[in-house]
């Protein structure tokens, strides 16, 4: 689905991925663990198209294709889907109109009827009980007064809504609680199937009992150091970053 | 021989010369303004005598004025002996289909969502019987004359209610008012007129466009809406689509009064030729609009979206004259390439616990200047008056303008003023946000800048609004890039 290669990117000359190697299969959840300033979010918003970065080198193949060439709305029609660290608010654009939009600029793109607001309505009214949210967040501005779980919870409706079939999640945990981490990983858990992939940003093992990874990589200055299966979030949480900091000794 | 006299036989002569049926063809005068001029406009509108000596008084009186140059515009001036101040309202030419009107036009109606007759209506192509806008004009001005309401051209009401004329016109906005005022009063050809009787709620919102066949107003209109004593009712200029216009210059006047209890509420939608990209051509907008709510508990609303003209000078004012009587400006004002607006309001707080609203949203695009100019009058006997700002704006790149200049003056210790403006940018942010929903870069900022002006439009009656949605997506396109 996903293949990362080499891949080497700066921000104003600063190099802040240092040739990045990821695969991610058909149907896998892979996870990415790692201090901050290591790189995570950089790499998600690569992938996504965020045009701030230089790619020095190395390229990405999603479905076998190079997509650096590609506009980001190329790319999220074509099923990549980003969940923001920090959602953007747009003031004064209704909620359920945006969705509406990106969802039939998706049908749009692949040459599909588009849907209309009334049937979009009962579509939504669907997706939203996946992620417990109330119905009067659709009326609001997109993000507009949202609390960070209220905006996670609307990343992951756009999300189901969206269909995307390689979903990367960055830190969507991050300022959740208990319950609200319950909730989104249920309707991440929901939305699995085997011709989705997922890639989920973390600084912490918690989100990952909730979802079950496939593989887990550790992300540190820029590179991928250690790739394993699930126990590994657990060792990492136990002996901290550190002992990976030296990457030779821990191989 | 006098010059006035020289000209009339001039003009008779003609009149002899090409005969009746070229008569209409011949009522073109050639450029210049003088007092014959003003006569000969007053005698081909069978005018009464205080009709011309208004006209006359307003010439006296321009010709003692200069342009203003206070405003944040630069433009070449106007040669005004170069225009010619009278055109007899001719029918334009009719294209035979829409295939013969101009692509581009025809893509920006289709964008717009206008129907296909509006669309030919519009272009000045010869319309089907079915679609008979003078018919549809016919019966709305049956239903309201059943009510009692007056709605017609200003210069039949000029003949028609000369006492309502006489008491009202020129009583907001007086002659000598400004430079551009006292020019539309000493040439105005057309406008429209509206009475509504005391107690009387106009059954439908009342539309300029139901007219746009019946007269070519020209370029210096006027209008004047009178509501009486709890009177209601909603009036609608312009529209959204381009229209054709030979005119440069526009300078209208717009006066309404509100007596007791009584609400108007004016919508404007104002999209003409704002110049190419290189910022040639265009139409300068020059507009004196103002209301009084003179009577107890009156309350008048303007709101405006501006998305068209070269150059725009407009400010739309409410003299707060009644007891709790309430003002309210909503304006959008959208500018691209090279067009520059200098709009805003005045308020001007006279009676006690008045209040009044104001909230601009600018948004400039390319290289185009944009600037709110507001006052907020708070005079001596305007006990607890109230008045809320605010005044927004939003670039779209890095080559264009946004200014504020608001003025407040408070003769009263007991009022409350508060003024809020914010400038800002659409953020890489928002851009890469919707871009990654699916949404490329230029639907992301027409949606973005709707949301934005959000709490204008819902002030807008529900189709106005609708197509104001759709011209501003079609305004800036191109503004990316």
């Amino acid at each position: 689905m996903l293949s990362i290669q080499n891949l080497h990117a700066s921000v104003n000359g600063k190099e802040i991925l240092k040739g990045v190697t990821l695969e991610v299969k058909t149907g896998e959840l892979h996870a990415i663990m790692g201090l901050n300033g290591s790189g995570k979010s950089t790499l998600a918003n690569i992938i996504a198209g965020k045009n701030t970065y230089e790619i020095t080198k190395g390229d990405i193949f999603y479905k076998g294709e190079s997509i650096l060439g590609k506009a980001p709305e190329a790319r999220s029609n074509e099923g990549i889907f980003l969940s923001f660290q920090y959602p953007v608010v747009i003031p004064g654009v209704n909620n359920t109109s945006f969705l509406q939009a990106a969802y039939n600029a998706k049908q749009r793109y692949l040459g599909n009827d588009e849907i209309d607001a009334i049937d979009f309505l009962d579509l939504i009214k669907e997706k939203i009980k996946l992620v417990k949210m109330d119905d009067k967040y659709l009326r609001r501005g997109v993000n507009e007064g949202f609390s960070g779980g209220e905006k996670k919870r609307n990343e992951i409706l756009q999300m189901v809504t969206l269909e995307p079939e390689m979903a990367i999640l960055d830190e969507t945990d991050s300022g959740l609680d208990i319950d609200a981490l319950r909730i989104v990983t249920d309707g991440v858990n929901a939305f699995r199937n085997p011709s989705r992939s997922f890639l989920v940003i973390t600084h912490y093992q918690r989100i990952l009992d909730y979802l079950n990874p496939d593989v887990i990589h550790v992300m540190i200055d820029g590179k991928i150091v250690k790739t394993g299966g699930p126990e590994l979030a657990h060792v990492l949480e136990e002996k901290g970053y550190a002992w990976l900091e030296n990457p030779s000794e821990s191989m | 021989m006098s010059d006035d006299r020289k000209f009339n036989d001039n003009m008779t002569e003609q009149d002899y010369k090409y005969g009746f049926v070229t008569d209409i063809e011949a009522d073109t005068l050639p450029p210049g303004l003088n007092e014959d001029v003003i006569r000969f406009i007053s005698l081909k509108k069978k005018e009464p005598e205080f009709i011309l000596n208004y006209r006359l008084k307003a010439f006296k009186n321009w010709k003692k004025m200069t342009e203003p140059n206070w405003p944040h515009l630069s433009y070449s001036k106007t040669d005004f002996q170069a225009i010619s101040y009278y055109s007899a309202p001719k029918t334009k030419e009719l294209l035979e289909s829409l295939d013969e009107v101009d692509p581009k036009l025809l893509e920006t109606y289709k964008k717009l969502g206008i129907p296909l007759e509006e669309q030919k209506m519009l272009a000045g192509v010869a319309v089907d019987a079915v679609f008979d806008s003078v018919s549809v004009a016919t019966t709305f001005k049956e239903e309201l004359s059943k009510v009692g309401i007056i709605f017609c051209p200003i210069s039949e009401a000029i003949r028609d209610y000369p006492e309502l004329i006489k008491k009202y016109m020129g009583s907001v906005v007086p002659s000598t008012d400004n430079f551009y005022a006292a020019l539309n009063a000493a040439v105005f050809t057309d406008g429209s007129f509206v009475y509504i009787p005391k107690g009387v709620r106009s059954p439908m919102e009342l539309s300029t466009y139901f007219r746009i066949n019946a007269s070519n107003t020209g370029q210096f209109e006027r209008t004047l809406i009178i509501a009486d004593e709890g009177s209601y009712v909603s009036y609608l200029e312009g529209c959204t689509a381009p229209m054709r216009d030979e005119n440069q210059l526009h300078a209208a006047v717009v006066e309404l009064v509100a007596l007791k209890d009584a609400q108007i509420k004016y919508s404007t939608v104002q999209n003409w030729y704002p110049g190419d990209k290189n910022g040639k051509g265009g139409i300068y907008n020059f507009v004196t609009k103002r209301a009084i709510a003179q009577g107890e508990n009156s309350k008048i609303s303007w709101t405006q979206v501006e998305t068209g003209s070269a150059v725009t000078w407009k400010y739309p004012s409410v003299i707060l004259k009644g007891d709790h009587s309430v003002g309210e400006f909503y304006s959008v004002a959208l500018t691209s390439n090279y067009q520059q607006a200098d709009t805003g309001t005045k308020m001007i707080h006279i009676g006690k616990n008045t209040k009044s609203t104001i909230i601009s949203k600018g948004i400039s695009a390319r290289h185009a200047h944009n600037t709110y100019r507001g006052e907020v009058k708070v005079m001596k006997d305007a006990e607890d008056a109230r008045n809320f700002s605010q005044c927004d704006s939003i670039l779209i790149g890095d080559e264009c303008g946004a200014h504020t200049f608001p003025y407040i003056d408070v003769r009263n210790p007991s009022a409350q003023v508060e003024h809020e403006a914010t400038i800002s940018n659409i953020s890489e942010d928002q851009l890469f946000y919707c871009n990654q929903r699916g949404i490329n870069t230029e639907e992301a900022i027409a949606m973005i800048v709707n949301g934005f002006c959000k709490e204008v439009f819902k002030e807008l009656p529900m189709e106005f609004a609708v197509e104001a949605q759709k011209l501003m997506a079609v305004s800036l396109e191109g503004s990316v890039g």
